[in-house]
């Protein structure tokens, strides 16, 4: 499985973490497809820790986090 | 008088009582704009640097940026620029909240106190009226009481600025509490005050705008543009906002950078526990803003029966996974002592996790302890020893108090503080993002990471993403982002700000506000001039080239778990690019980078 976990507002009326069938799922884009998030509201778009972009390959076992803009130390 | 500076300083002599107006040299104003950059050459020019940090003869200088005050956005910044008694280096810590504009509005640019009191005193200021008064009787009492008392005396519209108990008894790691839940937290500033027997300084002012602005119409123009670009940008429209810093939490434990047990680990399975989705689900009230600040960050949270500031992304890992911590709950427990004892945030939580892992590893033992073991997540242990280091008595809750350097070195073990300069590192790993690791080493405060934000490139993608793993062209980024950020600190707006504007946006403000006409690239030179004349103070203060380093666990100890395990930040590779890019050599600058720089009063020295 992929697990997909989300944060901040991404998470209203989705969840906190999700577990999506890699059979129907080849990149990150397909992910937020799936889920109606449009593309222009994930900031930051991580497989596994490292940043990355829609376009990318994902397969079963990797985590793909989504967060909305987010940052300020 | 010109635009955005009243050109009037007052010189406080505590041991004589002797209170002066000093005219502002407005050649220098504006070749150090102000804030952080006149400040440190004022301390400079008066030989601050060779002084006992904790002696009479140390100077403590409150100083506002042209722009503090203004109606330009989130302009309400003051600072506190000293001798550190905890790195012994330059410190300028910087707070928000509404102290700082009234302290402009009252029409003073700088206060510049000396010596130390015969008793326990306070400054009160009422406009261009400036007296000493006996604080005697506030002794022993913590900040926010102190803040309500002082607005009894002297009205609602006063604005209080304090020292909590720990500043009174000098410790190392004191801050400066202003407008109860706003820190000049950093490098112990509240411990020079309390060398100086100097409580509190509250100012009221008839004025409610900076008044004296040079080119009103260019200003109202360049506040209309950035604030447009602050409104239309994520972060600073409505991400900030929203969550507050601590929408980090999760975003920096996703990339494996969220250091766990004293950096022992780098990700931490719970910290979703202590993120800013759960503070806000859990316990906020409302944002909270400082002085004129549309960007909002502030936590307004339920605690118990009472509504307070929250905690920042810096306490929640601090007092999270750095102690091996979830409990939401008593991190903002142990965040309100911070604020009631006065003490740094960062320095007090990240001293308790060498402590804890001293005691993990046998050096610390449990009969030191005083019933309270330093045990990895012990809430108990949390908010006690935040207790007891805000006030302490025993040769651990001092040794404590006095940092994770002292603590470490003291137990034989220096390898277990992660600092420099003495000063505890922030909540980033800079072995998963080399950047912030140049940063972290070079700041002249110690480590800081509000001193060149590489976070914003590497890791938010601001202004455009940079690969976190790599060393490349790192140092030249790390260097602009200092010299922005001097310029930024120096104009007394908030840093947050450069989330969406830059150094174009910046000159508009500071052109229009004082009159002068700097380009973008001559703002960012007077950045370099800034971060230059602290160098110089550090050096004259007797600063080594090995002061600019990062702890052998950050050098030579891979991440142990996450997504970035196995990673080690490479100093060795982009410290010497960063000394090339300054015009420096073994972490000083050349006479020919001084001369360069308009720092001709440096060269030779």
């Amino acid at each position: 499985m992929i697990e997909v976990r989300l944060f901040a507002t991404l998470r209203d009326g989705r969840g906190k973490v999700l577990q999506m069938d890699p059979a129907v799922i080849s990149t990150a884009g397909d992910i937020l497809q799936k889920l109606e998030i449009p593309a222009e509201t994930v900031a930051i778009l991580l497989i596994n820790g490292f940043h990355s972009k829609p376009e990318n390959p994902v397969q079963d076992g990797d985590v793909v986090s989504l967060f909305p803009p987010v940052g300020g130390g | 008088m010109s635009g955005a500076y009243y050109e009037k300083i007052a010189r406080i002599n505590l041991t004589t009582g002797e209170i002066k107006t000093e005219q502002l040299d407005l050649d220098l104003a504006h070749k150090f704009i102000g804030g952080r950059g006149l400040g440190t050459k004022i301390l400079y020019d008066e030989g601050v640097a060779t002084v006992d940090p904790l002696s009479p003869e140390n100077k403590l200088v409150y100083i506002t940026g042209p722009m503090t005050g203004s109606n330009s956005p989130s302009s309400g910044r003051y600072m506190v620029v000293t001798k550190s008694p905890l790195t012994g280096m330059i410190a300028c810590a910087n707070s928000g909240g509404i102290w700082g504009a009234k302290l402009k509005f009252a029409g003073w640019d700088a206060l510049i106190v000396e010596g130390v009191a015969p008793d326990w005193t306070y400054i009160n200021i009422v406009d261009d009226k400036i007296e000493l008064l006996d604080a005697r009787e506030y002794l022993g009492v913590l900040s926010e009481e102190i803040d309500d008392r002082l607005k009894e005396k002297h009205g609602a519209d006063a604005s209080v600025l304090n020292i909590g108990p720990a500043g009174e008894k000098q410790v190392l790691l004191a801050a400066v509490m202003n407008d109860k839940d706003r820190a000049a937290g950093r490098s112990g500033t509240g411990a020079v005050m309390g060398s100086k027997k100097l409580k509190a300084i509250v100012v009221k002012a008839t004025r409610k705008q900076l008044d004296i602005i040079a080119d009103v119409e260019a200003l109202k123009e360049a506040n209309k543009n950035c604030l447009k670009i602050m409104s239309g940008n994520a972060l600073t429209g409505e991400g900030l906002r929203a969550l507050g810093t601590a929408s980090l939490v999760n975003i920096i434990n996703g990339i494996g950078a969220l250091p766990t047990k004293n950096w022992q680990e780098s990700y931490c399975p719970t910290a979703d526990e202590f993120s800013g989705e759960t503070l806000a689900e859990k316990y906020l009230v409302k944002p909270g803003a400082c002085y004129h600040c549309p960007i909002a960050c502030g936590r307004i949270i339920k605690h118990d029966d009472k509504v307070i500031g929250g905690p920042e992304y810096e306490p929640l890992w601090a007092y999270g996974s750095d102690c091996g911590n979830d409990d939401l709950y008593t991190i903002n427990e142990a965040n309100r002592l911070c604020n009631e004892y006065g003490l740094d945030a960062i320095g007090v939580p990240c001293t308790i996790a060498a402590a804890m892992e001293l005691y993990q590893r046998g050096y610390i033992k449990e009969e030191d302890c005083g019933g309270v073991p330093l045990e990895w997540g012990s809430k108990e242990a949390l908010t006690e020893w935040t207790k007891r280091m805000g006030d302490p008595q025993t040769e651990l809750e001092w040794l404590m108090s006095s940092g994770s350097a002292r603590l470490c070195e003291a137990y034989g073990h220096p390898e277990y503080s992660m600092s420099v300069k003495k000063q505890e590192i922030p909540a980033y790993d800079a072995r998963a993002i080399q950047g912030i690791g140049i940063n972290y080493a070079t700041a002249n405060c110690g480590a800081a990471h509000v001193r060149g934000y590489m976070i914003a490139p590497e890791v938010v993608g601001i202004p455009v993403q940079l690969d976190r793993t790599v060393t490349e062209e790192k140092a030249v980024w790390a260097k602009t982002f200092q010299d922005l950020t001097s310029v930024i600190d120096s104009m007394g707006t908030c840093l947050f700000t450069s989330f969406a504007l830059g150094a174009p946006e910046y000159a508009s403000l500071l052109n229009a506000a004082t009159g002068t006409a700097w380009t973008p690239e001559e703002l960012l030179e007077i950045g370099d001039r800034i971060f230059n004349i602290e160098r110089m103070f550090n050096k004259a203060a007797g600063m080594k080239p090995e002061d600019d380093r990062l702890p052998k666990r950050l050098l030579e100890e891979p991440i142990s778990n996450g997504p970035s395990k196995g990673m080690v930040n490479k100093l060795s590779v982009t410290l010497p690019q960063y000394y090339e890019a300054r015009g420096w050599v073994n972490a000083f600058p050349t006479d020919e980078t001084l001369k360069k720089l308009g720092l001709d009063e440096c060269v030779g020295k």
